[in-house]
Formats: C-alpha cells, structure tokens, sequence
C-alpha cells in the first residue's frame, strides 16, 4: 500500500519539477529545406547500403527469391513492350524514310535507336512502374504492420535483409530485361519491315548487325545497371522510410514511381554525355 | 484449498524477492518536443507479470520499445538482465533481443510467408545451424502451445484476428524468451477470444516461467495475468500496485480505468 499511495500524490505540481530541455527542430517549411532534406536523407540511404551490402552474413536465399520475383514476373511485361515497340517504330519510320529514299536504312536505324536509347530507357520505366513501385508498397505496408520491427527483434538486420537484397537483385535484373528487349523489339522491327515489303531475315539481321558498333552496345547495357541501382534504391527508401499509417503505403508507391522515372532520365543523360566524351 | 492458498502465497512471495529482471531509472524519451517518457523509474523482477495502463498516447508501447531496444533512450538508466542497455554495441544489444519476446499489436506476422515459415523465421535466424527435424517439432510445439496446429499451412491473411494473434505469440514463444513483451494483445477482439488470448498469456507465464509485461486497455486481461499495474500519466509512473489496490484507488482518474 506505501507504493500506491507514494504515487497517488502525484499532482499537477509533480509535472513542473521535471525540467526538460527542449531541442531546436528543423522544421521543414519551404521546398528548398524539404528537397535538400530528403537529398541528404537519400545519401545516408546509399551509404548505408554501401556499408551493408559488403557485411555478412550474405542472404542468397532472400536474393535469389526476390530476383525471381523482380526479374522473372516482370519478363512478360517487357517482352511484350519491347516487341510492340520495335514493331511500331518501324511502322513509323518507314514513311519518312521513303521521302527520302532511304527505306533500305530502315533496320539499321530502328536498331540503333532501341539499342542505344529507346530500349534501355522504355525498359526502365516500365520497370521504375512494376517493381519500383512494387518495392515502395511492400516494404512501407510492412513498415506499417511492425514486420519490419519484428524482424530486428528475431536476430536479423531488416535493412540487410529486406533492403540490400531487393536493391542488388533490381541491379542485376534490369540489364537482362534490357537484353530481352532488344531482342523482342528487332523481331517485331522484322515483322514491321515485312509488313509492306518483303526483307528476308538474313539480310534484315546482317543490315543491323553491320550498323552496331561496340559503342552503342556496351554503354547502353552498363547505364541499365544504374538505372536498376536508382529504381531499387529509391523504392527501398520510399517504402522503408514511409509514414505509419495506410496513406502512407500509397504515397511511398507512388512517390517511389515519380522519383526513379526522374532519376531514369538524370542518369540517362549523363550517360549520354559521357559515352559521347569516349566518341570523340 | 489451504494448500493451494500456501501455493500461491509461496509463488508471490518468490515474485516479490526474485531477481530483478528490468529496472529504469529516470528514464526520458522524447520524439521532437514531444516529451513522451518524462521521469520512469520501475523495477520488475522475474516470474512477474506487470500491465501498464494509461491513456492513448501516454508513451506506453514506446516504453516497451525502449526495453527491447526499438527505440532508443534520450536519459537515464534502463537495465535489461543485469545490463545497462544505453551505450550496448549492435552485437550485445542483439544477444539481450534473443531473451525478450515481442507480441505487436498488429501481431506483425509476415505476410509473404506461410504459418510454418513464419515460425521457421526467428528458428532460423538466431539458431544458424539448427537441423530440419529440431524446426519442425518446435514450430509443432509451439503451435500446440496457441492451438494452431491445424492452420500451419495457412497464409497469414487466412487467420482470424484472434488466430493472428495466437500466431503472433507462438513465433515469439518459439524462441523461449525470458522476458515477454505484450502490446494490446486483446485490442480489436471480441471479448471470448479476448479473454480465450488473456488465459493463454496466463498459460505461456506459467509453463515457461517468463517475466511479462503487458500493455492494454482491456482491463478483464489486467484482472486475469496481472500481478502488479503501473498507471502512466504525462510521461511519469502515476499509480503503482495491485489491482485490487488500485480499483479502490482514492483518485477518481485512476479508478476511472477499472470501471
């Protein structure tokens, strides 16, 4: 009963004894404080994925499953995109090329406009759309449902675990969705070409084949890479930094969606700049 | 019935003396200016099963958090097992998780995974080299323990609220935690099940002697697995004792509670 009646006497009073200091907070009120915020958040991010994804204990089980899912479930919608590409592109192209003369340019030109830019950057949105987004929802409705806080009490690193895995699988996935889609998209420029005209497929491949060089092949794989890398990333960090609560799952979905298309084209254009710098 | 009543008496007297489990000495958190734990001090020793009350709000699953290192301390001392816990490197601060068990509120089950994989998780993470059979009739036992056996492979969105939560607690009984962790574990069930979850905590307590402490609102739980009740209020401890002390509180505010 001492215990019981110690702290009944507790009042109003008890409250002002207690001095607490309050800490400056940095109150994000206008969009330059908020953007370079979340820059510097971002950074954080990525450093701590560097730091983590060299740190064992390696999770090739977790990997493997999520390359599956990442690369394999997306293969559909790519190769479907990548072929309807390359079919409509031809289809477009030809009228021009016939004002001019120059139809017998046709597949080299549809080539080298998918593999150097069309391909890669169609390939990634689509991707950025499916699994950036994916990986945004997933990971901030288990940020809502406490699965992440779980599973740092049950002995395991949720950032290695659930972050690392999903970033190094988007990685290594986008530059085989890429490859996929080159080859979907030259077939359907086949059937586009033999659509109003007859080219056999010899010719048709040798004519492409001819016209690529080790410059528009190499570069335009390796930036996949990166845009893999800023899809994975960015989805990561919307979801596993998303708000409680479910407005949250939708937001971070989406925002994960709008900031790796807009990182797509940075990188892309980077890209540019530098393989034009190795060109001349 | 003599027998019995020397029984429990013997049973409160080794919870009053036994050793001190988990001890917070001016213990502060605050999250901006929002100062959620102003001033905690509380000692709970083994065996014993201690619920926290208080208002939404009142810092009482950040309380919790901060015992099994969720969330960090801004002040004070906060002892789990004998060690202070601020200033613990990730490592050692791992080696104190593995003794604590966590029931979420949400039950927090993973939702890609099947029940048996949802078990199979913790197992095999905090035992790396633990064989296939040794898993199996562990996830088997601890469903038994919660009465799931039949749902073992069930997905998570299958379960009930109530089946949910008894998952919940057999993934962290899996594990044989000395210290149980409950955040509203009746929250949004109907009352039989309630009560049905509130008698399985009893039953874990009991079976494997932990040291448990539980948050909730549901005061028939409180009256049923309590030993001991901290009422919160503004950060600090406001109340302390039994509940049959504290129902015959003198302050309204506090016996509010247990109307």
């Amino acid at each position: 009963m001492d215990k019981i009646n110690l702290h009944q006497s507790y009042n109003e009073n008890q409250e002002t004894e207690i001095i607490i200091e309050e800490s400056p907070e940095i109150v994000p009120d206008s969009v330059f404080t908020k953007f370079f915020l979340e820059v510097s958040s971002l950074t954080s991010f990525t450093l701590h994925f560097f730091k983590e994804v060299v740190k064992p204990p390696y999770e090739f089980n977790e990997l493997m499953k999520q390359s599956f899912l990442i690369g394999y479930k997306t293969l559909p919608l790519v190769a479907i995109t990548g072929f309807i590409i390359g079919l409509v592109l031809t289809i477009q192209s030809r009228p021009t090329l016939a004002k001019f003369g120059a139809e017998s340019l046709l597949p080299a030109m549809v080539a080298v406009s998918i593999i150097r830019e069309i391909g890669p950057v169609i390939t990634a949105l689509i991707f950025a759309g499916k699994v950036g987004s994916g990986i945004g929802a997933e990971l901030a409705s288990m940020n809502v449902s406490e699965q992440i806080d779980a599973m740092q009490v049950s002995d395991t690193n949720p950032f290695h675990y659930l972050v690392v895995t999903r970033i190094v699988s988007a990685t290594l996935m986008l530059p085989l969705l890429v490859i996929l889609a080159y080859c979907l998209g030259l077939v359907g420029s086949f059937i586009g070409v033999n659509i109003k005209g007859n080219v056999g497929a010899h010719l048709f491949f040798s004519q492409i084949f001819q016209s690529l060089e080790f410059y528009d092949l190499i570069p335009a794989v390796i930036k996949t890479f990166f845009f893999g890398f800023a899809i994975g990333l960015i989805g990561c960090y919307k979801g596993y930094n998303s708000n409680k609560g479910t407005e949250g799952v939708g937001k971070a979905a989406n925002s994960a969606v709008v900031f790796s298309s807009l990182m797509i084209f940075i990188i892309d254009m980077i890209a540019v700049q530098i393989t034009s710098l190795f060109q001349s | 019935m003599q027998v019995n009543e020397t029984f429990i008496q013997t049973e409160n007297d080794n919870k009053q003396n036994g050793a001190v489990v988990v001890e917070m000495e001016h213990l502060r958190k605050s999250f901006g200016n929002n100062h959620v734990l102003r001033d905690i001090n509380l000692v709970i020793r083994k065996g014993e099963t201690l619920a926290i009350l208080g208002q939404s709000g009142t810092g009482k699953s950040v309380l919790i958090k901060c015992i099994v290192g969720l969330v960090e301390i801004d002040d004070g001392k906060l002892f789990i097992l004998g060690q202070n816990i601020s200033g613990l490197k990730y490592s050692e601060m791992i080696e104190i998780q593995k003794k604590i068990g966590f029931l979420f509120q949400s039950g927090a089950l993973y939702d890609s995974m099947s029940v048996r994989e949802n078990l199979e998780f913790p197992l095999r993470r905090q035992i790396r080299s633990i064989p296939k059979e040794k898993i199996e009739s562990l996830v088997k036992e601890a469903l038994q323990d919660v009465g799931l056996v039949e749902a073992i492979d069930k997905a998570p969105s299958e379960l009930s609220g109530g089946m949910r939560k008894r998952l919940g607690l057999a993934r962290t009984l899996i594990l044989k935690p000395e210290i149980m962790l409950y955040d509203e574990p009746t929250t949004g069930l109907d009352p039989i099940t309630s009560k049905e979850i509130s008698k399985l905590i009893l039953e874990v307590q009991r079976k494997y002697d932990t040291t448990s402490i539980i948050i909730t609102h549901d005061i028939e739980c409180v009256k049923l697995t309590a030993d001991r009740i901290i009422v919160l209020k503004n950060g600090i401890c406001a109340a302390e004792g039994t509940y049959n002390e504290l129902e015959k509180s003198a302050d309204p505010w506090i016996r509010s509670f247990f109307q």
